[in-house]
């Protein structure tokens, strides 16, 4: 076995609820390392209510229901007991729309540092201008890291917000629909960016374009109506899928 | 052509409102600055009052007011806040809210006159802290609660949900999460409550009646536990009390002249102060 199918999160038998609607139907996935495993489907099929399991974001929504297991590492995430402080600091999050905090742009990343007791300042320092140089922004930021992050344009805060995410080290980063309020140009960048981030971390991508599932994906999942339809390397399922689901939606005939 | 003639009369009118508010404002400004602007002086800034009341300054009364607004700022601030904290970010039971905001609300319908018996029913008697600043401020810091509460709980209702999913994403927790960033990015709205708060705790003359105010004291109050004089109750004792009300109502007038403009520098404080810790949180 090659050192391409280590399986590093696996997904059992899930099933998700908001409320009464059944949001999840019995999902079974597993996540490669070092892959970029994307998600693609039309709006409300549960891509992102999926990958928020991930990292236990759906706990902060009221009236929801989990069934199932999420291994990663030998812990089950969907465990009530499972610590999600833990779990958040090994698998990162960025959101739909760049969701940077109100402080400098140097704040921005030493927030996850700083939470985890981090003192030494030159650690600090060093390790934002790391993941900064990381994410290709230091070379836009390096002079004004003490400025307000909020200034920054809309795919500069997104890559700032995954600099944000690199700093505390995580193993597996999300990414739910990252481009989906960025320009073209923008979104090439963030794209070169996942693809040279697979070589360190594991990657989940959440997206609404097709072909970004095509150019920077391992591996495709094809969601529908909350079930997972078809799940299969990034070629196949575009070339040949299987099911005829897939091939109407990849060809356009809804979405 | 019709639509734009409705349109016109519309905006005439809300201009009209405008301009007839501003008319106010404007009018009791120049009033009391009219009437209060000839008995301001050094000494009337800087010395306690002589010939009972009716010469002198007026110093005890501007430093009582200035420790009975603080005090009750320093009371009711935190309090306020954590309160609004609990209610917004620990989603209690909708029963647990409902009925604060319920009794919130009611506290904030509450004559101010009812909060001056309270006080001296519990913190002058019950608690033993007799007629003092701490009395008078304990009973303001309970008048102010309310709007605290409810300006806190709208600034932290406004702080975006994605911004505590980015914090919590970055295996922050709740109470990190919080402190760290939905404080600060909440803080310049809790302000703006401090800031109208300051004015009413400033200003109220009941709940310190029986509570704080003193008609008459020579020194500034040298321990939390002294009796005070106080702008609002001194204006109050000037116009019923006293035998020269013609010496004595100019006096009131410059009292209220005072009454205003350290509202306006206790405020303009609190602006500045939100305006420096606000900068960034403007989006």
């Amino acid at each position: 076995m090659s050192a391409e199918n280590i399986i590093r999160i696996q997904a059992e038998n899930v099933n998700f609820y908001y409320g009464r609607h059944k949001a999840l139907k019995n999902i079974n996935l597993d996540f490669y390392n070092n892959k970029v495993t994307s998600f693609i489907g039309p709006s409300g099929c549960g891509k992102s209510t999926f990958i928020r399991l991930l990292n236990k974001m759906n706990d902060l929504v009221a009236d929801t229901k989990t069934e199932g297991n999420i291994w990663l590492d030998g812990e089950n995430i969907l465990h009530d007991k499972a610590d999600a402080v833990k779990i958040r600091r090994k698998v990162g999050m960025v959101f739909q729309k760049p969701n940077p905090f109100a402080k400098t742009i140097f704040q921005n990343v030493s927030y996850g540092l700083e939470i985890n007791g981090e003192k030494n300042k030159k650690i600090i320092s060093d390790k934002v201008e790391e993941s900064l140089k990381k994410a290709a922004l230091w070379n836009e930021v390096k002079d004004r890291l003490a400025d307000n992050a909020l200034k920054l344009s809309g795919g500069q805060q997104q890559r700032l917000c995954i600099a944000r995410c690199l700093a505390v080290e995580p193993e597996v980063i999300l990414f739910d629909e990252p481009c989906a309020s960025l320009d073209p140009i923008s979104t090439n960048k963030i794209e070169e960016l996942i693809l040279e981030l697979k070589k360190q971390y594991t990657i989940v991508i959440v997206t609404h374009n097709m072909q970004q599932a095509a150019r920077v994906s391992d591996w495709t999942a094809f969601m529908y109506l909350g079930e997972l339809i078809e799940f299969a390397s990034t070629d196949k399922i575009f070339t040949v899928p299987k099911e005829k689901k897939t091939e109407e939606y990849l060809s356009g005939k809804f979405g | 052509m019709k639509n734009k003639i409705v349109e016109n009369i519309g905006f005439i009118i809300i201009t009209l409102c405008l301009l007839a508010t501003l008319f106010f404002l404007a009018l009791i400004i120049y009033f009391i600055f009219a009437k209060g602007i000839s008995v301001i002086s050094w000494e009337f800034l800087t010395c306690a009052p002589r010939k009972a009341m009716t010469a002198g300054g007026v110093a005890p009364a501007i430093a009582g007011t200035i420790f009975l607004t603080l005090g009750a700022v320093i009371f009711a601030l935190p309090l306020g806040m954590s309160c609004a904290i609990y209610l917004n970010e620990y989603n209690p039971s909708g029963f647990i809210v409902n009925a604060v905001r319920i009794g919130v609300n009611n506290l904030a319908g509450v004559p101010s006159v009812v909060f001056g018996l309270f006080g001296l029913a519990v913190f002058v008697k019950f608690l033993g802290f007799g007629v003092s600043v701490l009395s008078g401020s304990l009973t303001l810091g309970i008048l102010i609660l309310p709007a605290i509460i409810s300006a806190s709980q709208e600034a932290l209702t406004a702080v975006p949900q994605s911004v505590r999913e980015a914090s919590l994403a970055l295996g922050a927790t709740k109470l990190q999460t919080i402190v760290k960033t939905v404080i600060p990015s909440a803080l310049p709205g809790i302000m703006t409550g401090v800031i109208l708060s300051i004015g009413r705790a400033a200003g109220e003359t009941a709940p310190i009646l029986f509570t704080a105010a003193a008609f008459y004291k020579r020194g500034y109050p040298d321990s939390p536990f002294s009796e005070v004089m106080a702008l609002p109750y001194h204006i109050y004792a000037l116009m019923t009390e006293g035998t020269r009300p013609e010496l004595q109502t100019p006096i009131a007038y410059g009292c209220a002249l005072l009454l205003l403009a350290i509202v306006l520098l206790i405020s303009s404080a609190a602006i500045i102060l939100r305006n420096k810790y606000g900068r960034y949180y403007v989006s």
